[in-house]
């Protein structure tokens, strides 16, 4: 009744169900564009190398690494101050940062653009300095801004809660000031978490749809980004050069793994 | 450098877990800070170093009042239970790090640790990561590093407590031999009376948040000054007793005394200060003979009830023909009494 040679081969079909999952929700799909790209591979070159591609693939770089020097810097501070200070409201502030992984894109896009439109609160100051926001650059700086926001921050805010406050103790009985503290203790052991919070916000601000599509508008030549770009193309039935933009996006990914993969192999030695 | 702490009151989480403590170090002492946990004695030694502020009370290092002074600013040295060593410096930057924030040369910085790791026995180690080194080493890398700075008191908390049996007695010989050497006016906290008296000048007991007594380990264990500092410095019976006719009375046993009749009693007898032996007539039955490695436990109960246990060494003549269910002679070879409701 009971199959020892049978239970063995537990484990093994496991592995190969979970592998055979991700080859065919991950892999398969992958090299699927792949082939398609390699198919006509001219024509797909030619579709990336227009105007509109070349641009809309900068503003994606240009807005992540806005988003990124600005995730890290308040997922560093905010962080601390989360975990380290004591102040009304600082678990309601703990809870509002992960608002935006519960609140889909498409309605942040939409808030934004509410906040930000002809009605909006905050219209008439911006308008005084001569500031637009909807369907403007700077409306996808602040979407991706906000579907990033908690990345860096959760991360540093699990480390610093598991690193207790002695090292920065022992610190300080050695005669560093503050700012020593923060520049030579504090910050060297949030290193691996802001990495992988910075590899996240990477990811997902170079993939970021919805809330730049409603609030930006995509708008060629002005707010279109590599993923609205792709959507465009779609939509104009100019297939070669959407997949072609879908394959650059997917390398970025991979290379961003593949660079923390490292990042992380180095630190464990 | 010579400490005076006066008076001082700490509340932590509502609750006073130091009430008026007040104590001196000489200049050059090893002292010892033991008490229970809850007693407050890491807090007392974290008020001293400024990681903590207290309530009220002041803090005089020499003729300076530093109870106000930022932690930075005392230059007290001060070793931390789980070592706190900086996880990703080296052994050479973790011992370096209180001169190099000071801006002190880095020449003369290679000097100092250069010396200190020769000193703790880290020699070779300079290069290693905290995570490379053992629990032993990783204490000594602390000490050396609370030391870089040549601070004029040093301070350690449960120095000990986060390393096995075994390296815990190599390391306590070797603060003891440091502390020969380097002279630095030192406290340190342990809730483990046997470090307390093999490693220190001098012992001071802590229950509840105040002093219960200061004196040489010999001074404490021949003349506990409470109930608690004779209960908690040893394994003791306690027994209650009255007064009457010029004794002591507590159930079979009767102990002279000079004190008034008529006065309800608790006699503390050390587990070693007793004597077994076999007498069929006797006081007590033995109930269990327990044998603790190169000492045997005697658990007994006095004819009235009341239980008693002694020990003896392994082969102890006094042990022949002592088994559970025998009859045996009782003789108290040295107590000290105590109020049984202690004066208020």
């Amino acid at each position: 009744m009971r199959d020892p040679a049978w239970t063995r081969h537990v484990p093994r079909l496991v592995i190969a169900a979970v592998l055979l999952y991700l080859a065919s929700v991950v892999v398969v799909p992958l090299l699927a564009l792949v082939k398609t790209v390699l198919e006509s591979p001219g024509e797909a070159l030619a579709g990336l190398l227009t105007e509109d591609a070349l641009g809309a693939l900068w503003r994606t770089v240009v807005v992540t690494a806005i988003v990124l020097v600005g995730n890290v810097t308040f997922g560093v501070l905010g962080g601390i101050v989360i975990v380290r200070d004591s102040f009304p409201g600082r678990r309601l502030l703990d809870a509002l940062v992960d608002l935006p992984l519960a609140v889909s894109p498409v309605m942040t896009g939409l808030s934004l653009l509410v906040l930000f439109g002809r009605d909006g609160w905050l219209h008439a100051p911006l308008a005084a300095v001569g500031v637009t926001v909807p369907f403007r650059f700077p409306a996808l700086v602040i979407a991706t801004l906000f579907v990033t926001l908690p990345f860096t921050l959760r991360e540093v805010v699990l480390v610093l809660e598991e690193l207790g406050t002695s090292e920065e103790q022992a610190a300080a009985t050695l005669g560093a000031t503050p700012w020593q503290i923060f520049w030579r203790v504090t910050l060297p052991n949030l290193r691996r978490a802001t990495a992988l919070g910075a590899t996240l916000t990477t990811a997902r601000a170079l993939g970021e749809f919805g809330a730049v599509l409603v609030v930006g508008g995509a708008i060629a030549g002005r707010t279109q980004t590599a993923t609205t770009f792709i959507h465009t193309a779609m939509e104009e039935r100019q297939e070669p050069a959407a997949y072609a933009m879908s394959l650059v996006l997917a390398a970025l990914a991979i290379a961003l793994l593949a660079a923390l993969e490292r990042l992380q192999a180095q630190e464990d030695t | 450098m010579s400490i005076r702490v006066q008076q001082i009151y700490k509340k932590l989480g509502g609750v006073e877990v130091v009430r008026g403590v007040s104590f001196e170090v000489k200049s050059g002492e090893l002292v010892a800070l033991l008490g229970p946990s809850g007693s407050g004695k890491s807090t007392i030694l974290r008020m001293i170093a400024g990681l903590e502020t207290a309530d009220r009370g002041e803090v005089w290092l020499d003729d300076r009042r530093v109870d106000h002074l930022d932690v930075r600013e005392r230059q007290i040295g001060f070793v931390f239970q789980h070592y706190a060593l900086f996880r990703h410096m080296t052994v050479g930057e973790n011992i370096a790090f209180g001169l190099d924030v000071r801006k002190v040369p880095k020449d003369r910085q290679h000097t100092r640790v250069r010396d200190l790791t020769a000193l703790m026995g880290l020699s070779g180690l300079e290069d290693r990561l905290p995570a490379q080194l053992s629990g032993g080493q990783r204490q000594r890398v602390a000490l050396a590093r609370a030391l870089a700075p040549e601070p004029t008191l040093l301070l350690l908390d449960e120095p000990f407590g986060a390393v096995d049996a075994k390296v815990r007695e190599e390391l306590r010989r070797w603060l003891r031999r440091l502390h020969d050497e380097v002279h630095t006016t030192s406290i340190f906290v342990t809730h483990d009376q046997e470090e307390a008296f093999a490693v220190a000048d001098r012992v001071m007991i802590l229950a509840d948040g105040a002093l219960q007594q200061a004196d040489t380990p010999t001074g404490i264990l021949d003349h506990p000054a409470t109930e608690f500092v004779a209960r908690f410095v040893g394994d003791v019976n306690v027994l209650d007793a009255r007064t009457g006719g010029g004794r002591i009375v507590a159930g079979p046993l009767s102990l002279e005394t000079d004190l008034a009749d008529g006065l309800d009693v608790h006699v503390v007898i050390r587990s070693y200060d007793l004597k077994f032996w076999r007498d069929d007539v006797g006081v007590a039955t033995v109930r269990r003979v327990l044998p603790l490695g190169d000492r045997v436990r005697v658990e007994a109960v006095l004819d009235g009830g009341m239980p008693l246990f002694a020990q003896f060494p392994r082969r102890s003549s006094l042990l022949t023909g002592v088994e559970p269910g025998s009859r045996i002679a009782v003789e108290v070879t040295h107590a000290r009494t105590f109020p049984a409701t202690p004066a208020a």
